[in-house]
């Protein structure tokens, strides 16, 4: 189980506080879109991506960006089970989606850059480590399944 | 820095009860394609070097910020520095270093066209000096996305972004060509 001091928690908090899920989800994904071409591949049914304009004003893009922030906002509520309440979402991202778990991380990475754009300096180093922390064991979680 | 948060390997030993080991550290962010080559686009180098002339006031701020991340962020980077009185974020040596650090990729992006010819010296400094571990010049690329984002919200676009992480990653091959 990943052990949070409370300061930890508080640091998580707060950034979740400054996120508007509708207006970063979208940023997030369409960042990882363009700066990772290939996590592409997972969207063919989503229409057009084929220029960066694409991607941006492609509206399925916008709503699964919110989708999958929401899901990263559950472990929020559940920091000390992280393991358990991401284990359903894992399988079906193993075995019915199919993803590389390793994008999970490329969109959190994405993720961190888009809300520390939003926050500046707001966000400490001590925020960032945090929150990156969170990061990772929500996408540790999701690749627990896999087999 | 092991690879704990992608690694499928361990899960088979694992029961389902508490288990310390894998979701305790921070995630390597070294991926697969720290060793693949993407070179960039003339438009890239373009990109790469507007973005660093913009940035160029406040560039000292961000080599000493993205240092001052490195160690809070990933706390075994502290181990290259042992020999300082304080290695902690925002302490005056890593401070210090990291805009010394910036000088050298600001160095790097005037010989974005050959940097494995540019960095030669730095590259063996690293190789046969300071060897530090080549996974670490990722973690560090990721703090300054992160602190450029930050400072210029406006123009760090996923353009600029992309643009910026594959410099980063030739850079570190580069510094890393001559480690064996």
């Amino acid at each position: 189980m990943v052990e949070w001091t409370a300061a930890e928690r508080r640091h998580v908090e707060a950034v979740w506080s400054k996120i508007d899920i509708d207006v970063c989800g979208p940023l997030a994904l369409q960042r990882c879109l363009i700066v990772y071409p290939w996590t592409q591949r997972y969207f063919g049914s989503f229409g057009d991506l084929s220029t960066d304009a694409a991607i941006v004003g492609n509206p399925k893009v916008a709503a699964h960006g919110v989708v999958a922030l929401t899901g990263l906002r559950t472990a929020l509520d559940h920091m000390d089970e992280i393991k358990s309440t991401y284990a359903a979402l894992s399988v079906l991202h193993s075995e019915k989606l199919h993803v590389d778990p390793d994008n999970f991380r490329l969109l959190c990475e994405c993720l961190t850059i888009v809300v520390a754009g939003k926050m500046g300096k707001k966000m400490s180093p001590e925020m960032q480590a945090a929150w990156q922390k969170y990061l990772c064991a929500v996408v540790s979680a999701l690749g627990r399944q896999y087999h | 820095m092991n690879d704990d948060c992608n690694d499928g390997d361990d899960d088979a030993d694992d029961d389902d009860d508490d288990d310390d080991d894998d979701d305790d550290d921070n995630c390597s962010l070294e991926g697969n394609y720290l060793n693949v080559n993407m070179s960039l686009s003339s438009k890239q180098k373009a990109t790469v070097k507007d973005f660093f002339s913009k940035m160029s006031t406040r560039s000292d701020d961000i080599g000493a910020e993205a240092l001052s991340r490195l160690v809070a962020v990933y706390p075994q980077t502290k181990s290259y520095f042992s020999h300082w009185k304080d290695a902690s974020p925002g302490s005056a040596p890593v401070r210090k270093h990291g805009i010394t650090i910036m000088g050298g990729v600001y160095d790097a992006v005037g010989k974005i066209d050959d940097l494995k010819g540019g960095l030669l010296s730095l590259s063996e400094l690293h190789a046969f000096m300071l060897r530090v571990d080549p996974v670490n010049f990722k973690l560090l690329a990721h703090c300054m996305l992160v602190c450029m984002s930050m400072i210029f919200p406006e123009e760090f676009t996923p353009q600029v972004h992309v643009a910026v992480d594959k410099f980063l990653a030739q850079l570190a091959l580069a510094l890393a060509e001559k480690y064996r």
